[in-house]
C-alpha cells in the first residue's frame, strides 16, 4: 500500500497521539475479567497433581461434594473432550494419568472462592506415581517412556506437522537447502557448538482468568482475559462439536499476554463447570503459582549449530539441529518448533542448510507461544554462534556479520528471493554499532575501567522475524458511520497493551482525512459483534488488520461518494472531502457533510437516498503457502522484520555480576505508525529480554516438581534492573504491502537482548556462556574454568580450526 | 465478622468484614473499587499498591479489620472533577500505560514518592516503583513520566530514526 503513502503529507501516521485507553487504566476505570462479577456467578478452583507423571488410581470426590455451598464437581472421568491448537493431546482434566507437576486432575465450583478453594483440597485422588522423563534429550531414547503412548491416534493438523507415534516426538520439522555436506567439504572452517535455555514463565500482570455461562440450548458466553476471541471461539466449538453460532466469546482490557493468551486455555474447563452447575456462571482466575505450572510456558531449546565458513568469511553451509521441550502437550510449541526451524539461521545468507528441528514431550509445564515464538530461544544460540566463528575465523565479528547478512537478491532458507523492500539487517547492525561506540573502549570508558576495577565489554546481536502464521491468514475491518459524522471501528484484533488500537484508529484517520476525535475503537471484542482477525500474535496485527482498515475507508468513501454525487449532481471524479464534507473540486460551496450522508440522504421533502454508510474492508496474506513438508521450501512469510542490538556491559571480574551501561536497539519497522507506542515496544521487550537473559528460568527437583514458582523464587526485571541508557532507533526501509509501508516488531525487541549481552561479557572478560540465563554466577563459573576456546568446538578430519 | 469504619478516598465506608479479608479484596469485592488489582496476592508485584494513611501499602498484605478509623486513598481517587490529576496526566503524557494492569499500583507508588519528595531523582524513582513490577513497558516511559509530573524537563526520551 506504499503506493498509497505520501510521507510529507501524513497527518496522523508517524506522530504519537494519547493512547486511546490510557485514561480508563489510569483512573481504574478500564474493565478486566478479573474485575468482573455476574449475578450468581460461582468460583472454581482446581485440584493439581503434585507428581510430574502418575497413574491415576481413584478420585474421591464426595467430600468436597458434601460441603455447603459447592455447585460443581467435575473429574477427568465425566469430560471426555480433548484440546490442542494442531495435535489434540490435552484431556480438559487428567484421564488415566497425570504428565506434569501442577496438572488439573478435579475441578469444583462453589458460591465463594473460600469454599471452592476448600472443596478442591477435600478431593483425594489416589495416585500411583510413575518415573517422570523430564529431560527432553533423555525423550529421546529407546528405553525413554512414552508421554503419550497414544500419540499414533490423536488428531492433528497433517498437512503442516508430522507427529512420530511410539516417540516422544510430538513433531519433526524439516529445511534441506543446497548440498550440506558438500558445503562442509569445501569450507576452510567447521565450527560446531551447542546452546541451551530452559523454560521461561510469560508473567502477564493479569493471570489466566475466564468466566463461562453454559445455558440453556448449549448457548455458551465466555468472558476472557485472551489474545484471539475467534481462536477460543473456534476451538472452543471443535472440541464440543457446537456450530460457531452458537459461542460468544467476549475480551475487555486485558492485563498483558505475551504469547501465554494466545491459544485457548482455562475456557471450556469453565465452562463444563458452568453446565455442571446448571447454568450458573462460573470464574476461574489462576494464582500466580498456577500461572507457572497449571497454565503453560516457554519451551526450553537444546540447539545444535555446525557451520562450514569459506576461506573469504562467508558462510557456506549450515547444519541446525533444534531440540523443543514441548512438556506435557504439544499445544503452541509444535508450531514454535517449525517457525523457528525455518528461520533458523537467522538474518544471513546460508547457501547449504539443512534443519532438522524436533518437538519432543517431557513430564513438565507445557510450552506454548512466547513473544518471539521460539527466535528468543534460537538466536541466543545462533548469535553466540555467529560470535564464535567470526573469533575463530580470525574476523571481526561485526564485519563477519555483515559480509553475510540477506541483502537484495539473497535467497532465505525457505527458497524466498530478498528484495530492496524487505528491510536492511545490515543498516541495523551498523546503526546499533555507531551507537555504543563498537570495536573500541573510549577514554572515559578507560578511565572507569581504572577507577572501579570492573571490565567494559561490547557487543552486538542481529535478529529477524516473519509472522508464524497459516498462508491463509486473514482480518477484516467494519466502519460504521454515526449520524455526526464520527466512525467507530469493528475489529476482532484485541488491545493487548501493544497498542492496537490506537493505531489502526491512527491509520483509519489517516486514510478518511478525519481528525482522530472522530475514530472510535472499542476496548473490548466480541464475536458476535466485531468482524473476524485470526488471532492477535505473531506482529502481524498492524500489517493485516491496518490494510484492511485501509480498504474499510476506501469502501465507506466510495459509498459516501456515490450518494452525495447524487445529491451534488456530480462524479466521483470531480468531488474531493475534508473532515466533515464532501465538495465538488471546483465549486467547494456545493458540498454534503457526512452526518447529513452518515445514515441516509433526506432532501428537504423528507425522500431520502443511500442509508448507513458502513465500510468493510477485508485482507489476507498474498501469495504465500505451505512449506513443503520434506525440504521446508516455500514463501511463508508475510514480512521480515529485521533488527539488532548493540549493548556495552560492565563486568565485576571477581563476582561475575555484570550491569549493562547502554543498550541500542534498531529494528527495520518500514514505517514507525505511533513513534512512543513503538518505542514502548522496543524498550518493554527489551527488558523482557534482559529478564530472560539474566535471571528468568524454571528450575526443577530431580522429581519434576517446579521449585520456583513465584516472583520471590523467579526474579523477572525490575526499574532498578534498567541499564543505564537505553535508545531505540526506528529504521525506515517501506515494506511495499505494509500499510503506510508500516511491519511488524511486537516481539522482536525481545529477541536476541541475551546473546548481545554473552557477547559483549566474552569481550570484557573473555568467558564463553553457552547457556542462558546468564546468573552473576554463571559468569563467574564460566570465568573460572580455564578451558580454552577450542574446546568448544568439534575436532573435525576435515580441515579443522586453524587456531 | 468484625464492624470496621473506613475513610477511602474521602467517603465514609461503615461494613462488617471476616477477620481474614484482606484490604485489597475489602476494596475489590465489598466496596466495588475493583482499580487496585490483583496480581499475585504475596506483596510481590505492586499491582495492588494503595496509600493508608499518606503511605504506600500492598493492599493484599493489609486485614481490613487493620485499617478500622483510618484513611486509604486508592487510585479511583485520584483524578478530581473530571480532570486527571498531575500524575496521571504525565503518565497519558508519556504513554506510560501498555496493558494498563500495573498501572494502579504504579500511580500510587509515585503520588506516595512525590508527596515526599517533590524533585526525586532517577534513583529516587527507581527505588520508589521498585515493588512494582511491569511486564509490559519496561519502566523507562515510566521514570520518564515520574520526572514529567516533578516538573524536571531534561531526561525526555523519544524514538530515533535512521
Amino acid at each position: 500500500m506504499l503506493e498509497d503513502a505520501t510521507p510529507d503529507t501524513l497527518k496522523h501516521v508517524g506522530g504519537s497521539p494519547d493512547r486511546i485507553e490510557a485514561a480508563a487504566k489510569l483512573t481504574g476505570q478500564a474493565l478486566y475479567v478479573s474485575d468482573m462479577t455476574l449475578p450468581g456467578m460461582l468460583y472454581a478452583q482446581v485440584t493439581k497433581s503434585p507428581h510430574a507423571r502418575a497413574r491415576i488410581r481413584g478420585i474421591n470426590t464426595s467430600k468436597a461434594e458434601a460441603l455447603p455451598g459447592v455447585r460443581a464437581v467435575l473429574t477427568g472421568a465425566e469430560l471426555e473432550y480433548r484440546i490442542g491448537l494442531y495435535v489434540v493431546d490435552k484431556y480438559l482434566l487428567a484421564r488415566g494419568e497425570v504428565r506434569h507437576f501442577g496438572e488439573a486432575v478435579a475441578a469444583v465450583a462453589a458460591d465463594t472462592l473460600e469454599i471452592a478453594r476448600r472443596a478442591a483440597d477435600l478431593i483425594e485422588v489416589d495416585y500411583e506415581v510413575l518415573p517422570p522423563v523430564l529431560n527432553h534429550m533423555d525423550a529421546l531414547k529407546d528405553d525413554a517412556p512414552l508421554v503419550h503412548p497414544d500419540l499414533g491416534k490423536y488428531d492433528h493438523v497433517s498437512a503442516v506437522f508430522t507427529p512420530i507415534p511410539g516417540t516422544n516426538i510430538a513433531n519433526q520439522s524439516k529445511l534441506r537447502k543446497g548440498d550440506v555436506e558438500k558445503g562442509f567439504a569445501e569450507a576452510e572452517w567447521l565450527i560446531e557448538r551447542e546452546y541451551t535455555n530452559p523454560s521461561v514463565q510469560h508473567v502477564p500482570m493479569e493471570t489466566h482468568v475466564a468466566i463461562a455461562q453454559w445455558k440453556m440450548g448449549d448457548e455458551v458466553d465466555i468472558w476472557t482475559s485472551c489474545q484471539s476471541p475467534f481462536a477460543v471461539r473456534n476451538l472452543f466449538c471443535y472440541t464440543f462439536r457446537l456450530p460457531l453460532t452458537q459461542v460468544r466469546v467476549m475480551v475487555p482490557h486485558v492485563g498483558g499476554a505475551f504469547g501465554g493468551k494466545a491459544g485457548i486455555h482455562l475456557e471450556p474447563l469453565v465452562a463444563c463447570l458452568s453446565r455442571k452447575a446448571g447454568g450458573r456462571p462460573v470464574k476461574f482466575q489462576a494464582t500466580r503459582e498456577e500461572e507457572f505450572s497449571l497454565l503453560p510456558c516457554r519451551s526450553a531449546l537444546t540447539y545444535r549449530i555446525k557451520t562450514g565458513v569459506a576461506a573469504d568469511g562467508k558462510i557456506i553451509a549450515q547444519k541446525m539441529t533444534m531440540y523443543w521441550d514441548a512438556g506435557a502437550y504439544a499445544d503452541y510449541a509444535v508450531n514454535v518448533t517449525r517457525a523457528s526451524g525455518y528461520s533458523a539461521a537467522g538474518p544471513y545468507e546460508v547457501p547449504n542448510a539443512w534443519v532438522d528441528a524436533y518437538t519432543v514431550y517431557t513430564n513438565k509445564p507445557y510450552g506454548t507461544a512466547y513473544r518471539g515464538f521460539g527466535h528468543v530461544e534460537f538466536f541466543w544460540g545462533l548469535e553466540r554462534h555467529m560470535e564464535l566463528v567470526a573469533q575463530v575465523i580470525g574476523m571481526d565479528p561485526l564485519e563477519f556479520r555483515r559480509l553475510n547478512t540477506l541483502k537484495p537478491g539473497s535467497i532465505t532458507l525457505t527458497g524466498e528471493k530478498i528484495t530492496p523492500n524487505t528491510g536492511n539487517p545490515t543498516k541495523c547492525l551498523d546503526v546499533v554499532a555507531e551507537s555504543i561506540g563498537y570495536g573500541a573502549l573510549t577514554a572515559e570508558e578507560t578511565a572507569r575501567e581504572k577507577a572501579t576495577g570492573c571490565k567494559i565489554g561490547k557487543g552486538i546481536a542481529a535478529l529477524h522475524k516473519a509472522p508464524a502464521m497459516p498462508p491463509f491468514t486473514s482480518s477484516s475491518i467494519v466502519l460504521k458511520m454515526n449520524s455526526d459524522g464520527t466512525v467507530v471501528v469493528n475489529t476482532g484484533l484485541t488491545e493487548i497493551g501493544q497498542g492496537a488500537n490506537t493505531s489502526l484508529a491512527q491509520v483509519v484517520a489517516e486514510r478518511l482525512g478525519f481528525d482522530l476525535a472522530k475514530i472510535r475503537i472499542s476496548p473490548d471484542k466480541d464475536t458476535d459483534r466485531d468482524p473476524y482477525d485470526w488471532q492477535t500474535v505473531a506482529s502481524k496485527g498492524l500489517v493485516l488488520a491496518g490494510n484492511a482498515a485501509i480498504l474499510a475507508c476506501d469502501d465507506l468513501l466510495a459509498k459516501a461518494y456515490e450518494v452525495a454525487g447524487q445529491v451534488l449532481r456530480a462524479q466521483p471524479a470531480d468531488m474531493d472531502h475534508d473532515g466533515e464534507k464532501i465538495f465538488v473540486r471546483h465549486h467547494r460551496d456545493r458540498a454534503v457533510t457526512f452526518a447529513a450522508l452518515a445514515i441516509g440522504y433526506a432532501y428537504p421533502d423528507g425522500n431520502a437516498i443511500g442509508g448507513p454508510l458502513i465500510g468493510v474492508g477485508r485482507y489476507i496474506a498474498q501469495g504465500l503457502a505451505n512449506l513443503d513438508k520434506e525440504t521446508g521450501q516455500g514463501n511463508c512469510a508475510l514480512d521480515w522484520t529485521f533488527g539488532a542490538h548493540g549493548v556495552i556491559v560492565e563486568v565485576d571480574p571477581e563476582s561475575g555480576e555484570y550491569h549493562v551501561l547502554k543498550i541500542c536497539s534498531a529494528f527495520d519497522v518500514g514505517k514507525a505508525v505511533h513513534a512512543e507506542i513503538l518505542r514502548g515496544q522496543a524498550v518493554g521487550g527489551m527488558v523482557q529480554g534482559l529478564g530472560t537473559a539474566c535471571c528468568e528460568g524454571y528450575i526443577y527437583d530431580e522429581q519434576g516438581h517446579l521449585l520456583n514458582p513465584s516472583f520471590t523464587d523467579n526474579k523477572i526485571p525490575t526499574a532498578r534492573d534498567l541499564p543505564d541508557v537505553i535508545e531505540s532507533v526506528a529504521v525506515e526501509t517501506p515494506q511495499l504491502d505494509g500499510p503506510f509501508g508500516a511491519r511488524g516488531v511486537g516481539e522482536h525487541p525481545m529477541i536476541s537482548v541475551a546473546p548481545a549481552i554473552g557477547n559483549a561479557i566474552l569481550r570484557a572478560v573473555g568467558c564463553e556462556l553457552t547457556h542462558m540465563p546468564m546468573r552473576a554466577e554463571d559468569v563467574w563459573r564460566a570465568m573460572n574454568q580455564a578451558a580454552p576456546i577450542d574446546n568448544w568446538i568439534t575436532k573435525t578430519p576435515n580441515k579443522s580450526c586453524k587456531k | 465478622m468484625m464492624r470496621i469504619t473506613v475513610t477511602v478516598n474521602g467517603q465514609v465506608y461503615e461494613r462488617d468484614v471476616p477477620g481474614h479479608r484482606t484490604l485489597l479484596h475489602f476494596l475489590r469485592q465489598d466496596l466495588g473499587l475493583t482499580g487496585s488489582k490483583e496480581g499475585c496476592g504475596a506483596g510481590e508485584c505492586g499491582a495492588c499498591t494503595v496509600l493508608l494513611d499518606g503511605h504506600s501499602v500492598n493492599a493484599c498484605l493489609v486485614l481490613a479489620p487493620e485499617v478500622d478509623g483510618r484513611c486509604v486513598e486508592t487510585v479511583e481517587g485520584q483524578a478530581k472533577d473530571g480532570k486527571l490529576s498531575t500524575i496521571q496526566d504525565a503518565f497519558n503524557r508519556n504513554h506510560a500505560v501498555q496493558c494498563g494492569f500495573c498501572t494502579s499500583g504504579m500511580v500510587m507508588s509515585v503520588q506516595d514518592l512525590l508527596v515526599r519528595t517533590p524533585k526525586p531523582s532517577d534513583d529516587d524513582i527507581k527505588e520508589a516503583i521498585e515493588g512494582n513490577f511491569c511486564r509490559c513497558t519496561g519502566y523507562l516511559q515510566i521514570i520518564e513520566a515520574v520526572r514529567d509530573a516533578s516538573g524536571r524537563t531534561e531526561g525526555k526520551g523519544g524514538l530515533k530514526h535512521a
